[in-house]
């Protein structure tokens, strides 16, 4: 069964249990057929907390191992903003080349894409798909649906941060007066140019308030951003 | 050239950086007098270079630093929703596809070619990191070079007047703007994505025995 990004993200944003976390990397790795979606956070004090798709094996294997202290995916994505593909980062040490073969030999496939997640705090996380693919086909389905991808991480992320800091998480998303206005004449079926006019901004701007509102809504886009404002009570036309 | 750093990487270019950051003194310290800090070695450093952000560097052919941009994500600290939150009404802009753009700089003696190069390499960055937006902080000086390329920046808030004043403000690189920019640094596509290439990368594979195996 495969599901809508817009329904796997309400229903990520609904989670309140690590279960329901788990079953939503295993709606995207179904969603997009891949072997593997993978979050993992890896805390300042070492301690972690993630889910996915990996089978316990492989995990149980990857901590015995101490992978953690030289994987070349954590290594490299924690030193940057920009998503990886895996056969860009550094594989050249010898540690690093067994890891990747005993990867494969756990399930893993030969490629992988890992979005960086840079939190508050010095939060930070990975947000990963892993799948068996020649190099082109792979280089193609990240540029095909890098975007969506990088909006899924997010929300992961922001569920994760949520469940951290318990009950204060829960509040709704706090949007500014000026993206609550953007989203309000969105819903009253205002187009840009009138819902700029109408604000007394720009479109450019607007359109800035529009993207800030959508993800601090962790929706897909924005005809979503507008469906979960109204869905969650944020605004009432 | 143009070379895409992130801060970590600054030491694998030591000559570019010291450059660097002594002409953000030159230009932020001295010149227009910010309220920025200067190392005792002459560097202009604030907090947000200890956070690893990606530098755009046009570097000259003598390896020192020709003109420079900061950049960073809104998701994570950054400048404009902190520093500068109050040019903004104290409202955070918020998306991994907005990204803030500080420091632009450009070496004492610098000409358009610099200011150029820095465009094309924002509107690289814009492209390899899918942005939608920049929101920047920048000075009245830094607002006429910025419509001088056609970017038409869009003033969020200001503080001050004239050619001192700081403001918080938006732009984007239009697909349409990448050719009469890539003519005023003198340099073809081409050319330009093999800098990004370089900087960043791409297809540097997992060595060729691992990815067969």
């Amino acid at each position: 069964m495969t599901t809508s990004l817009e329904a796997l993200l309400t229903f990520l944003h609904d989670a309140d249990t690590l279960e329901a976390f788990q079953t939503a990397t295993e709606a995207v790795r179904d969603h997009y057929g891949t072997h593997h979606c993978v979050y993992h956070w890896v805390n300042s004090d070492g301690e972690r907390f993630g889910a996915g798709t990996y089978s316990s094996v492989w995990v149980d294997r990857y901590l015995e191992m101490d992978y953690l202290r030289m994987d070349p995916v954590i290594f490299g994505c924690f030193l940057r903003f920009d998503p990886a593909n895996w056969k860009d980062l550094d594989w050249s040490s010898k540690a690093a080349k067994a890891m990747y073969r005993d990867a494969l030999t756990y399930g893993l496939g030969n490629q992988g894409y890992s979005v960086p997640l840079h939190g508050p705090k010095g939060q930070f996380a990975l947000f990963t798909l892993n799948d068996q693919r020649e190099d082109g086909d792979w280089a193609r389905f990240i540029e095909t649906n890098s975007r969506d991808l990088i909006v899924l991480a997010h929300a992961f992320n922001a569920k994760a941060l949520d469940f951290e800091a318990g009950d204060d998480g829960l509040a709704a998303p706090s949007l500014s007066p000026r993206e609550l206005g953007a989203i309000r004449c969105l819903a009253r079926g205002l187009n840009r140019a009138q819902a700029a006019q109408e604000l007394g901004i720009s479109e450019h701007t607007l359109r800035v308030y529009i993207e800030s509102a959508r993800h601090k809504l962790g929706a897909l886009n924005t005809t979503h951003a507008v469906a979960r404002a109204l869905s969650t009570g944020l605004i009432i036309v | 050239m143009l070379r895409y750093l992130y801060a970590h990487d600054l030491v694998r270019f030591p000559r570019l950086a010291r450059s660097m950051f002594t002409d953000r003194a030159e230009q932020f310290a001295r010149r227009l007098k910010w309220d920025v800090t200067v190392t005792p070695e002459g560097e202009e450093r604030d907090q947000y270079d200890a956070l690893n952000p990606l530098y755009v560097i046009w570097e000259r052919p003598d390896g020192t630093h020709g003109g420079s941009m900061r950049f960073m994500p809104t998701t994570g600290r950054c400048m404009v929703n902190e520093h500068f939150a109050f040019l903004n009404g104290g409202m955070r802009i918020e998306s991994p596809f907005i990204w803030e753009c500080t420091r632009f700089c450009l070496s004492p003696g610098a000409h358009m070619r610099a200011s150029a190069a820095l465009v094309l390499g924002a509107g690289e960055v814009m492209q390899h990191m899918r942005l939608a937006h920049y929101i920047g902080v920048f000075d009245g000086r830094m607002e006429q070079i910025y419509r001088r390329m056609g970017l038409e920046p869009e003033v969020l808030g200001r503080q001050g007047r004239g050619r001192d004043a700081i403001a918080v403000g938006l732009w984007e690189m239009k697909a349409e703007a990448f050719a009469p920019t890539l003519a005023k640094v003198g340099v073809d596509r081409a050319t330009s994505r093999a800098w990004v290439r370089r900087s960043f990368g791409e297809g540097a594979g997992i060595a060729g025995e691992v990815a067969s195996a």
